[in-house]
């Protein structure tokens, strides 16, 4: 697993969801499977743009951007620079 | 005593040309709506109506997202003399099935006659109708252009009398959509004119708001009370909303704001989640209230809100305080304008356990209380006990209220609407204290978990988790817990399962939280699956809420210890 991956999936289990133990498969659906609300989903913008220094516009924040951590690992890759 | 149509029609005769509302779309330029156009395209609603045979006084539930359709349908409803009730919109998160069988239920008890709708979702709402129904007409949204010419006179909402029902207004969820409050013209104007003296509100006043129109801080403050007082609206939708918070306060700039509602956990969303490269320039010295409403009022919110937008223009005599419901259409207190809401520290140990709000001893745990402001000139609010009787000043007990904007009943629920009464007062189910005649909100007496500034009922969620396979029926217990951090409440859902194994109870776990989420729209922050004999239950089997709620903490607390 990426490194990229890691640290978005420590995130969102410890953060979004508060269960630190969960495993969360780089393939799973985190949006349309209700996973990540929509308040949470502007807290992993907010993650991946400090983290990262990768902006996701408002206009993106839904399951057609990302819906996994393989996608949203692929679109921070996509725009580091 | 006037009506809708009525204060409509006049305030389009002296200026047809002002602007009623802007409307806003993401990635769109914003939409104008005059009092012309609002009134041409309500009408040609009202005309759909009438060709379809939709009588006055028969319920219309409206079911489209946030445009100029929602604004045309509900208005043109209530031209017809019908009754528009607004559905919430299917959202990604919430599964097909579970939003049908919410629409049959708001079906088989509304009643309504036609449900209007996008194409897109013609089948949709075909397919929750059953035979025998009362649905005899589904209207496609895109079918209905607007009218080149009014003639206002023709239309059957002339003919409404002030004690005629305008709206219906529903809490969401399987419970609330059976629970329609249904407010008369009178009630409403009385709502308004109240309200608004409390505002002072003026036509150079401009109300922005992202609120659901759904919700009645959104139906009535973001939106009834601007259009029917000539006072601008700024609309943006709630869905663009919680993606780019920042876009509510370019809109206070660039249209000079100077009102809006908010529920409490936006004052924390808000200070957290916008980043300075947004509001450049913003300025928000034009705000003159900020009303924290339809949550618990905390007056940490507020500080965190001023802290990140002073240097934005925003005063702290800006963010005000109310408190309101459906039930008095909206506003039964409002806190001073142009003042700090009073702020009262009280001992934390009288407040739990004797239920006084009694000043801090020394050195003991206090809390902050926020005034959520006096009672509105026509509304009457009493603190009484378990009896009915009136307690003193700063003894906590059930808020009751008495007003001439109440509700005319929940529609087609007499005996909702009787137990909601006692002795002409009507019982809020929320508790709370008065002193120096300001009204101090702490809690409420029913279960219902305020999530965002939605009101969700706990046994709704607990009857999703028994769908779960692992899960029994009746071992599931879902309450709130307040989150500092957020400024509202969380869900927390624990079940209770056969097995002991550690990974089993990982499992049901996540199946509950991607359950109960598809068919509620909530999402859950806490799930946890205990053994057997975790939960516990009142002596007649029921479970308590609130027991189960001190237990959790308590092991958490342990937890931390250890």
């Amino acid at each position: 697993m990426s490194d990229v991956i890691t640290q978005l999936a420590a995130f969102v289990k410890t953060t979004i969801l508060k269960q630190p133990n969960r495993a969360i498969e780089p393939g799973e659906p985190l949006i349309s499977s209700g996973l990540i609300d929509s308040f949470s989903l502007m807290d992993l913008a907010l993650f991946v743009e400090d983290t990262f220094g990768v902006r996701i516009e408002d206009t993106e924040l839904n399951a057609g951007t990302f819906d996994n951590l393989n996608q949203l690992a692929s679109l921070i890759e996509a725009r580091k620079v | 005593m006037t009506t809708f149509p009525e204060r409509l029609k006049a305030l389009h005769s002296r200026s047809p040309e002002r602007v009623a509302i802007y409307l806003k779309f993401s990635g769109r330029d914003d939409l104008l709506i005059t009092y012309e156009q609002l009134l041409r395209g309500a009408s040609a609603y009202a005309r759909v109506l009438a060709r379809e045979g939709i009588q006055p006084g028969e319920v219309v539930v409206l079911i489209l997202q946030h445009d100029e359709d929602l604004i045309f349908s509900f208005v043109g409803a209530v031209l017809h003399g019908a009754i528009p009730s607004i559905m919430p919109f299917l959202t990604e998160k919430l599964s097909p099935e579970r939003y049908r069988a919410d629409l049959s239920a708001l079906i088989s008890v509304t009643k309504p006659a036609a449900i209007v709708t996008y194409p897109q979702f013609e089948t949709e709402v075909r397919a929750a109708i059953k035979d025998g129904d009362s649905v005899r007409s589904v209207i496609v949204a895109d079918r209905v252009e607007p009218q080149a010419r009014i003639n206002v006179d023709e239309l059957a909402g002339f003919t409404r009398r002030p004690e005629d029902i305008i709206l219906l207004q529903h809490s969401s969820g399987t419970t609330g959509l059976q629970k329609g409050v249904a407010l008369s013209h009178r009630s409403v104007f009385n709502q308004l004119d109240a309200y608004g003296t409390s505002l002072s509100l003026s036509e150079d006043d401009v109300i922005v708001s992202w609120l659901p129109l759904y919700h009645d801080m959104g139906l009535i403050a973001g939106f009834l009370m601007p259009i029917l007082s000539g006072v601008p609206l700024v609309l943006m939708s709630p869905f663009d909303w919680v993606r780019a918070p920042y876009k509510l306060l370019q809109a206070v700039s660039k249209y000079h704001g100077t009102l809006t509602w908010l529920p409490n956990f936006a004052y924390n969303f808000c200070a957290q989640k916008i980043r300075d490269r947004h509001i450049e320039g913003v300025d928000l010295s034009s705000w003159r209230s900020v009303i924290n409403c339809s949550e618990p009022v905390r007056w940490e919110s507020h500080q965190a809100f001023y802290e990140r937008f002073k240097n934005h223009g925003l005063r702290l005599e800006a963010l005000q305080t109310s408190y309101a419901m459906a039930e008095n259409v909206f506003g039964v207190t409002q806190s001073q304008l142009g003042s700090i809401p009073a702020v009262e520290e009280i001992d934390r140990e009288a407040f739990m356990s004797e239920r006084l709000a009694k000043d801090p001893f020394d050195g003991r745990p206090s809390m902050k209380m926020m005034s959520s402001g006096r009672p509105l000139e026509n509304v009457k609010v009493k603190i009484i006990d378990e009896d009915g009787s009136d307690v003193s000043e700063r003894v906590i007990g059930e808020i009751a209220i008495q007003s001439d904007c109440m509700l005319t009943g929940y529609y087609n629920r007499p005996d909702l609407t009787e137990k909601a009464f006692r002795n002409g007062w009507h019982l809020t189910g929320d508790y709370g204290y008065m002193n120096n005649g300001e009204v101090f909100v702490s809690g409420r007496k029913k279960d219902m978990i305020i999530v965002g500034g939605k009101n969700v009922y706990p046994q709704d969620l607990e009857a999703l988790t028994y769908e779960v396979a692992g899960v029994h029926s009746g071992r599931s217990v879902a309450f709130g817990l307040f989150d500092e951090a957020q400024g509202t409440e969380e869900v927390v859902i624990i079940s209770e399962v056969d097995s002991e194994n550690p990974n089993e109870h990982q499992r049901i776990a996540d199946a509950i939280r991607q359950h109960v989420t598809k068919n509620s729209a909530i999402a859950l922050r806490y799930v946890k699956v205990v053994g057997p004999k975790w939960i516990l239950k009142t002596s007649s089997g029921k479970t308590a809420r609130s027991a189960n709620k001190e237990k959790l903490l308590r092991e958490i607390m342990e937890d931390q210890r250890t």
